[in-house]
Parts: C-alpha cells; structure tokens; sequence
C-alpha cells in the first residue's frame, strides 16, 4: 500500500542555515504522525514543506501520492493547512471568508453553512474578523482548513488560543475521529504522542530521540 | 480558471469598500498635486504639452500607490499562503489582481480629471472627452498589467516601498509617452485629435506586450 507521506533524507535551507537535515519517516493513510521539538526546531518549516509551500533542498519526499516538488500543484485540493496564522482577511466576516475560499476550492456555499455550524459559529458568522477573539478566530481557521474535505490535516498547534470546549467541539473535524491523515505539530508531548501513530522530534532541524530532552 | 480569478477580485474590492486604503489616499495624492502645479505654477490654465504632462505624470505617480497597495491585505493578513494553499493559478491571480487595479484606477481618474480640469485646465476638454477616456482606458490597462506583474515582485520583499516605483515607473516610461503625446493635441487651445491613432496603437501594443509578459512571467512569482 502507498503510504500518504513519505519522506527520505529530507533537506531544507534557508541561505545558509540548515532548517531540515535528515528527516526520514512514513505515514501511512489514517495514521496521525506527531512532530515535537522546542522554538526553532524545524516543526513549522517540515508542515510547510509537505503542504507544497517550501521546495525541499534534497531527499525525496512523497505526499499523497505526489512527488515533491515537482508535483506539488497536486496538493492543493486534497490538503487542509493549519498553521500560525489564520489565513482569514480581519476586514471579512467569518461567513465571507469562508465563501472565498470556498469559491477557490471550489465548493458551494452550503459546505460554508455546514462547516460554521460545525465549529458553532453560525450567529457569529457575519462579524468582521476583527472583532472577534483569538479562540473564535481560531475556530473559524479550523473550518476553512477542512472546509475542501481534505485527505491530509497539517495542524501547527491547532488548540492554541482554544478553550477546552472549543477543542472538543473542533475535534470531529481535526481530531482522530475525523479519519484524515494528520501530521500535528504540538509542544504538549503526552498529548501529541497520546494522539498519534507515529512520531519524529527534531532538534536543529535534524532527528532527535522524542522526549523531554527536545526541549533542553 | 476564472472563477478562482473572480473571487480574488470580489475579495479585493470588498476589502476596499471596507477599509477605503487604496483609492482615496490614490485621490487625494493626485489632487494634491495638482493644487501644487496649481499654486507652483501659479496658472489657472495649461495647454498643450504642459497640460498633457501634468496629467500623465500625477496619474502614474498616483498608481505608484495602488500597486504597492495591491498585495497589503495578503501580505498584513497571512493571505498568500491562503492563495497559494487554494488550486488556483498564477495566470487567475494574476487577472484578478490587474482587474483590481484597473479598477482602483478608473475609480481614480472618475474623481481625479474633474479636478484636474477644475484646477488647470481652463477651457476644460471640450469635445475632446471620447477621445481622452480611449486613451485613459488603454493606459489603465497597461499599468494594471505592468502594476500586478511589480506588486507581486515585491509582495514579499522587506525593501517593497522602494522596490515597487524603482521597478514601476521606468516600465511606464514608453506608456507615458504614447500617453502624453496622444493626449497633448487634445489639450491645445484649439483641439484636434493629429497622429491620436498612431499614439493609440503604440499604447495598444505597450498592453497586449505587458500583458502577454505578465501572463508569462506571473507562474514564476511568489515561489518561496
């Protein structure tokens, strides 16, 4: 069976600066692969990769069934990306957001509905982003992630600015019951490895043994 | 193609109707300067040349605004890995980034050329009008072209306020040409639209050129 993310002796620089070095590892379909690792560690720049936003330097890595770099115009429909920022315009409301890129996947706008009852933003949804909090933000950032339905979740801390509520109602979508490939990026150690299949650390950007040490 | 290309643009005219960025401060800039040639030259009438080149010259400068503008909302709002994140092409950012600032332009020329006329243009344009709105139509085309094709050079660069008129006005120059020289025989005391077809094509080639290179080039912007 193919597996839904394959990498091998992964490298990345920026200039000089090695960022990834090494990293080798396979995720099969369904399974959740944790990345640890302390600030710098190279967690964010490997979820860039392997959502087609970075060229890798050298290795091989294989997402979905697409070579990268190469094939990376591939990744688009079936990968959600949840990162640092929300990638939701402030001077929009949630329910406009959502419809733009609903229109740029192109998925109708009664998915829109389903997905701001799904992370209970319905009442909410015609506020401009800028008046919402970080945690409703947050929420609506996980909808439009999963909004196109994708095969592959790359969360880059998806419970930060959430409450524990939020995070339970968010679950269905991102979490292990959500059935999707996921790679989560997550400074809670016994939570991230509670939740996955397989797991990498990185220290410098290089594979390191998982644990506390990571963080020393 | 174009449906990923007509949301872009919703997207960017919404968010220009809320936070009215782009086209005021892009007014406000040309009328300022005209008030200056106004006040500096101390006349209340230009004709010919002068007039033509006042007009030419406050406008691309004024669009040295609206470019460096094009690209805020993704670049202050984390928005370019949503475009780059979506299965949409360069080629439909491309379009709906220039059609925004074609747009943005004409949203600007509407307000602007009264005032310019008010200002400095004494016996106002007369019949010359049609003429004039062809003109400024092909031009708006080539600066939204050549615009997009700069805005998203320099989307990322740190240097961008510098990047964006080092880059954009020497590309203008041959437009500001053909611009100038097709509008000055408009602006004589005694109009007459003389060699205006030739200055037209030259225009009309400078868009479909640009265009065509924008087209081209635009797959090859905002790799990492």
């Amino acid at each position: 069976m193919e597996a839904a993310i394959e990498l091998e002796d992964l490298q990345r620089r920026y200039g000089e600066r090695i960022a990834l070095a090494g990293v080798s590892v396979r995720v099969e379909e369904g399974q959740t692969l944790a990345v640890l690792g302390g600030n710098g560690a190279g967690k964010t720049t490997l979820l860039r990769v392997l959502a087609g936003l970075l060229r890798p330097h050298g290795g091989n890595a294989r997402v979905l069934g697409a070579e990268l770099p190469g094939e990376r115009w591939k990744l688009p429909t079936r990968v959600g990306y949840l990162g640092h920022e929300p990638l939701l315009y402030r001077d929009l409301s949630g329910r406009e957001n959502l419809r733009y890129h609903a229109r740029l996947h192109g998925v109708g706008d009664e998915r829109v509905e389903e997905m701001l009852a799904a992370v209970d933003m319905a009442e909410r949804a015609d506020d401009p982003l800028r008046e919402l909090s970080k945690g409703l933000v947050q929420r609506l950032a996980a909808a439009r992630a999963v909004l196109h339905d994708p095969a592959l979740l790359l969360l880059d801390e998806p419970r930060a600015g959430l409450d524990p509520a939020a995070a339970e109602l968010l679950e269905p979508l991102m979490g292990r019951e959500s059935g999707r490939t996921r790679v989560l990026v997550s400074h809670d150690v016994d939570g991230a490895l509670a939740e996955a299949d397989v797991s990498i650390g990185l220290k410098d950007g290089r594979p390191a043994a998982v644990g506390r040490e990571l963080y020393r | 193609m174009m449906s990923g290309a007509r949301a872009i643009l919703r997207k960017d005219l919404l968010i220009e109707l809320r936070t009215k960025e782009s086209v005021p401060a892009m007014v406000l800039f040309s009328v300022t300067v005209f008030v200056l040639f106004h006040f500096g030259l101390d006349r209340d009438s230009l004709d010919g040349e002068l007039a033509s080149g006042v007009l030419w010259v406050t406008l691309l400068l004024a669009a040295v605004i609206g470019v460096s503008r094009l690209f805020a909302a993704e670049r202050e709002q984390g928005g370019i890995d949503g475009l780059l994140l979506a299965p949409v092409d360069r080629t439909s950012l491309f379009v709906a980034k220039a059609a925004a600032l074609f747009l943005f332009l004409t949203a600007v020329e509407l307000m602007a050329v009264p005032a310019y006329a008010v200002l400095l243009l004494g016996p106002g344009l007369g019949g010359a009008l049609p003429e004039l709105l062809v003109i400024l139509a092909l031009a708006n085309l080539g600066v939204a072209a050549v615009g997009a094709l700069v805005a998203a050079l320099a989307a990322e660069t740190r240097a961008r306020e510098l990047i964006v008129p080092l880059l954009l006005l020497p590309m203008l120059v041959p437009l500001l040409i053909a611009c100038a020289q097709a509008t000055e025989p408009l602006m004589r005391q005694n109009p007459g639209p003389e060699e205006l077809g030739r200055w037209l094509g030259l225009l009309s080639l400078y868009d479909v050129v640009f265009v065509l290179l924008s087209v081209a080039v635009f797959d090859f912007l905002l790799e990492d």
